[in-house]
């Protein structure tokens, strides 16, 4: 059973998966966003105006069928990492490898790309254009792609049977007219018209009831197995990103602070930021409450950051090496932790106890 | 803290048969639906419950901040004494901010952002209190320092659009601490921020509650917030409480199914990876409708004809604990059952390090 | 998984089948003007001007350019002249009449075209952003530091008198104001999830703006020069006050005040007569703004 649309239409090449399964379908390289800070005009004139480092030399893959979540706290550059992988902005620098081939490369151009990656946000109110029926929304994006309109009409509408609004009631409806679920199901829905191999989900049940949350997120599970998909899942809710994500990548101030499978990573934290983050999760036992915050204050500023790792102005197991030197992400046994107290020789006293440890294991 | 020396004092807040009808719209919408809540002198309640079920309008009625001409109020509210109904305008300035105060989900609106943080507490303090702007600025500065936020000095004079969203969380509770309350009211106040950062205000909260006795009423809907603070949970469906009780209670013993069903409608604890997640099917009932029967009957897996048929009363289940259920049995052996599968689960993480 | 499987789903459709259709945006808001009785009130007293403008010729009890001698500045009431005369004895009803068609032409005709003129621009310039933007609205903001009042009457009198030269003044003034509105409510469309969106499906600049852009600016932008339909009509009459826009004996408000203004003292009912159409029709032209403005205000 098909809605009817092959892909021949949309111009894509048949043979798009390249490399099998084991090559990652997103590898990011460096990538870094500074923003410009508004310039007074001494700064101009004197030639120092400031930045904001909000991704500062991120590199992760994202392998095919899997989901990656991206935890962090608020600021951290999780959104402008999404936006960087839309395309929505243009890096400072790094590159972005798409199956094999460079975004933006006579072989993958911009627009093909972005057929193939699509976004849900987290608002699910301002991402629906208020003056356009859902039904439209959701046929936008094929016909861009060349599908004629009564064929992304009934694409759509087949889609928001999928997604659990029946078409005979909704398809018709106006954005302020659904609740919130409703419309972040219709944003979904509106994501996969483009029959999409990554779908980026940033914060996208961050905003649903609980209850409502339980029936997207199985609603993005099935759709997940049922087409294919690969997402990469932003959330800042550590309990959402454990239960969705396959892997999971933690942020800190711009960079990559540690990478690794779901289940492992939860379980030992290898970075100390990752363990502060997680023991901050309310515990959900009245009998074992937190009865001390895992970390004090806010992050520090991303115009200024911190030098050597950016992490140690918070860091319980901070040394003076830590402030000099920035560690780089090292990998062990399918995680990846950029930390001095897992880079052996790095001067840090636990780091020779770490390295022993490894050694005899 | 001991829990008989705080039922014998009068609760400091008492809400009885609450009715708040919005008359605004094409139907007057029905957002509480005879609430009754008491709170204790140095107690947080926890006012929990999804979207739409009448937290904030609850929340709301004890400051009387809805519209006075679209909102018809019944009922009877008396906190610290006073008949809040009743109030004539000047009391009500008087009352809001002296005796209790609020805290919202999102102090950025809540804030005015022509004003330092700082000449916002000192206005506060001297509209209740005749005292010098010198004098109201040191409390102020105090207060900063209570609610610890680093360089206090400095941030007085901050805008709040300059903070980062935690310190002006924590600047929105000095502000609504200026004139030292006894009843704090808080809606959704960490719903908008980090875990790290959610962590320290509920952290803060309790250590206010503990040292200044305040009564605390914390709407969420995030129930590892509330269990954090909250003595007692109250949870609220179409405007009722529907089971009401001491926090450990209704978490380890649910007796209403709409606890049971939030419950496991979570994402975290003892989720198996890959599993479905348990959600509720359907949605709330139109307030501007309400059934006659139990309002929770079209969603509840142990709907019987009866449910149908009243509203059904509070059913006590000693110790302070109650739901507003006519099965609470049946709600009970199904909390038994899936206690013994997943015994063997292990609950949460924090035991790693 | 390869992108040739298409999405497998209940069952295949044809046929696009009838569905139920939500009322569309501009019907609401039409039900809900309807249910105002503000809205209905200055609705129905423009409506009613409108008419008069178009019929005039046929709803004039008298001819408005007839002059008499004897018949020169009469009360409101006497015999003939329900309104009174004017300063020539003619018939004010008539003239007030006639003269809404001149009145509202002074005072719709500019602010149509500001609006086609200001909203391109302004889209143009809140869509572009940037160095277009930032070159587009600084030019924008010089025209705009001037008191329209000002700026009217320096470039009628630039211009020459004349109701041409008139309607080209007070379309230069406004366009400035409609295109910073425009430009505010574009930029902060521009910056919604949905447009983004678009962008990340591969839509082109020109599919956006028509299809998600013009929509959703197009009516806070209208709401805003109905508003100003008020200020052209009072500029418009300002203007022939000072002889620099209708020219006598066409009657309209704005002139029929000034030449009557001598008789404030004898007849000062008659003479403030065009000032209260103008009046009433400004009024009405805010009021139905206002309700318009809540009206488009979508919040279930
Ligand atoms: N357009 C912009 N101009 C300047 N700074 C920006 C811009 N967009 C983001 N930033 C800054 O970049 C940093 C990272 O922002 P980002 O939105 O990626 O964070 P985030 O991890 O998504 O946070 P949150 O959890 O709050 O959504 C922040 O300090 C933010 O203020
Ligand atoms: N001023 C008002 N006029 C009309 N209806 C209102 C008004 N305020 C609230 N309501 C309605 O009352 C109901 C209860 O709202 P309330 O804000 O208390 O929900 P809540 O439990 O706080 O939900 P949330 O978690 O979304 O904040 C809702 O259906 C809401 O639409
Ligand atoms: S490098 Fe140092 S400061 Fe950074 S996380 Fe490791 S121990 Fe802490
Ligand atoms: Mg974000
Ligand atoms: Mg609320």
């Amino acid at each position: 059973m098909s809605i009817g649309i092959s892909i021949e239409h949309i111009g894509v090449a048949a043979d798009s998966d390249r490399g099998g399964p084991a090559q990652p379908l997103l590898t990011v390289n460096g990538l870094v966003k500074h923003f410009d800070l508004k310039k007074g005009f001494v700064d101009t004139v004197m030639g120092r105006g400031k930045v904001v480092r909000a991704v500062d030399g991120v590199d992760f893959r994202i392998l095919k069928g899997e989901t990656l979540g991206v935890v962090g706290e608020s600021g951290c550059g999780k959104s402008t990492t999404a936006r960087l992988l839309m395309h929505l902005i243009d890096p400072s620098a790094g590159e972005i490898v798409f199956n094999g081939e460079t975004v933006g490369s006579p072989a993958l151009p911009l627009r093909e790309y972005r057929r193939q990656v699509q976004m849900v946000f987290q608002d699910s109110y301002s991402s629906l254009n208020p003056r356009l029926t859902i039904q439209d929304s959701i046929a936008f994006g094929p016909q861009v792609h060349g599908v004629p309109k009564q064929e992304a009409i009934t694409r759509a509408r087949n889609l928001l049977e999928r997604v659990g609004l029946e078409p005979r009631r909704f398809a018709g409806r106006y954005p302020h007219e659904l609740s919130g679920g409703q419309r972040q199901r219709v944003n979904i829905a509106r994501a996969l018209a483009c029959e999409p191999r990554l779908v980026i989900l940033d914060e996208a049940v961050s905003a649903l009831d609980k209850s409502v949350e339980a029936q997207v997120l199985n609603l993005l599970m099935d759709l997940k197995e049922e087409f294919g998909l690969t997402y990469l899942f932003i959330s800042h809710d550590l309990h959402v990103a454990r239960y969705i994500s396959d892997r999971v990548m933690v942020m800190y101030l711009g960079k990559v602070a540690e990478t690794g499978p779901a289940e492992a990573l939860f379980e030992q934290p290898l970075h100390p930021y990752t363990r502060a983050l997680l023991s901050s999760m309310p515990s959900m036992d009245p009998d074992r409450r937190t009865e001390e915050a895992a970390l004090a204050g806010d992050p520090p500023n991303p115009i200024d950051p911190p030098p050597g790792c950016r992490f140690h102005t918070r860091c319980p197991l901070a040394e003076a090496v830590c402030s000099q030197r920035a560690p780089s992400l090292k990998t062990r046994q399918r995680r990846e932790t950029a930390c001095l107290i897992h880079e052996p020789g790095s001067g840090h006293s636990h780091a020779a106890a770490v390295a022993a440890a490894v050694h005899a294991s | 803290m001991n829990t008989a020396s705080r039922a014998d004092s009068a609760p400091i807040v008492s809400v009885r048969d609450l009715r708040v009808t919005f008359n605004g719209g094409k139907k007057p919408v029905s957002a509480v639906n005879g609430v009754d809540l008491s709170v204790a002198r140095g107690e947080t309640v926890a006012l929990i419950g999804e979207s739409g079920s009448g937290k904030s309008v609850t929340l709301r009625s004890l400051l009387r901040l809805h519209p006075e001409r679209r909102t018809r109020i019944e009922g009877r509210i008396e906190v610290a004494g006073e008949d809040v109904l009743a109030l004539g305008s000047r009391a009500l300035a008087d009352y809001r901010g002296r005796v209790a105060s609020m805290i919202f989900q999102e102090p950025l609106l809540a804030l005015d952002p022509v004003y330092t943080v700082g000449q916002q507490i000192v206005e506060s303090i001297r509209r209740h209190e005749r005292i010098s702007p010198a004098e109201a600025r040191k409390r102020a500065l105090e207060l900063f320092e209570r609610v610890r936020i680093p360089s206090p000095e400095r941030r007085l004079d901050a805008y709040p659009h300059e903070m980062s969203g935690g310190m002006r969380q924590r600047a929105m509770i000095a502000l609504a601490l200026a004139c030292r309350p006894q009843v704090l009211l808080a809606d959704e106040p960490t719903t908008a921020l980090d875990a790290t950062v959610q962590i320290q205000i509920l952290l803060l909260l309790r250590e206010l509650q503990r040292e200044l006795g305040l009564a605390i009423v914390f709407v969420t809907h995030d129930m590892g917030a509330a269990v954090e603070v909250a003595d007692r949970f109250a949870v609220m469906y179409a405007g009722r409480i529907v089971e009401e009780g001491p926090t450990r209670e209704v978490i380890r013993n649910p007796r209403h199914p709409y606890t049971l069903a939030l419950m496991q409608a979570r994402a975290d604890g003892a989720m198996e990876k890959g599993a479905r997640l348990a959600s509720i099917p359907g949605a709330p009932p139109d307030l501007a409708q309400l059934p006659t029967g139990c309002a929770f009957a079209e969603r509840c897996t142990f709907v019987q004809p009866a449910c149908l048929q009243s509203r059904p009363e509070a059913v006590e289940l000693g110790g302070g604990h109650r739901a507003r259920c006519l099965r609470t049995d049946a709600t009970a052996q199904a909390v038994a059952q899936s206690a013994r599968a997943t015994a063997n689960t292990s609950i949460l993480l924090t035991e790693t390090a | 998984m390869n992108t040739t499987a298409s999405l497998p789903l209940p069952q295949p459709r044809t046929k696009v089948e009838a569905i139920e259709r939500s009322p569309g945006f501009w019907s609401g808001v039409l039900a809900k003007l309807m249910r105002d009785p503000v809205a209905l009130g200055a609705g129905a007293v423009l409506l009613a001007l409108i008419v008069m403008a178009i019929f005039a010729n046929q709803l004039l009890p008298a001819d408005p350019y007839a002059t008499s001698m004897f018949k020169r500045l009469k009360p409101i009431g006497f015999e003939g002249y329900p309104l009174g005369a004017d300063e020539l004895g003619r018939d004010m009803l008539s003239r007030l009449m006639l003269g809404t068609r001149l009145s509202l032409f002074m005072g719709i005709t500019p602010v149509l075209i500001a609006f086609v003129i200001g909203s391109a621009i302004g889209i143009l310039a809140g869509y572009a952003g940037g160095l277009v933007n930032t070159l587009i609205m600084r030019t924008i903001d010089i025209l705009y530091a001037f008191p329209s009042v000002l700026l009217a009457i320096a470039l009628s009198g630039a211009l020459g008198a004349g109701i041409g030269n008139a309607l080209l003044s007070l379309t230069i003034v406004f366009i400035p104001q409609i295109a910073r509105v425009a430009e505010s409510v574009t930029t902060q469309v521009r910056g919604r999830d949905y447009v983004e969106a678009a962008r990340a499906s591969g839509a082109g600049p020109f599919t956006i703006v028509r299809v998600h852009v013009l929509g959703n600016v197009l009516g806070p932008i209208f709401v805003f020069a109905t508003s100003l339909i008020a200020v052209s009509m009072i500029l418009a009459s300002g203007l022939s006050f000072l002889g620099l826009g209708v020219r006598p004996p066409e009657p309209e408000w704005g002139l029929m005040l000034n030449t009557l203004r001598t008789a404030i003292y004898s007849q000062p009912l008659v003479a403030a007569l065009p000032g209260v159409m103008i009046f009433i029709t400004s009024i009405s032209f805010n009021l139905l703004s206002d309700s318009l403005r809540s009206a488009m205000d979508v919040k279930s």
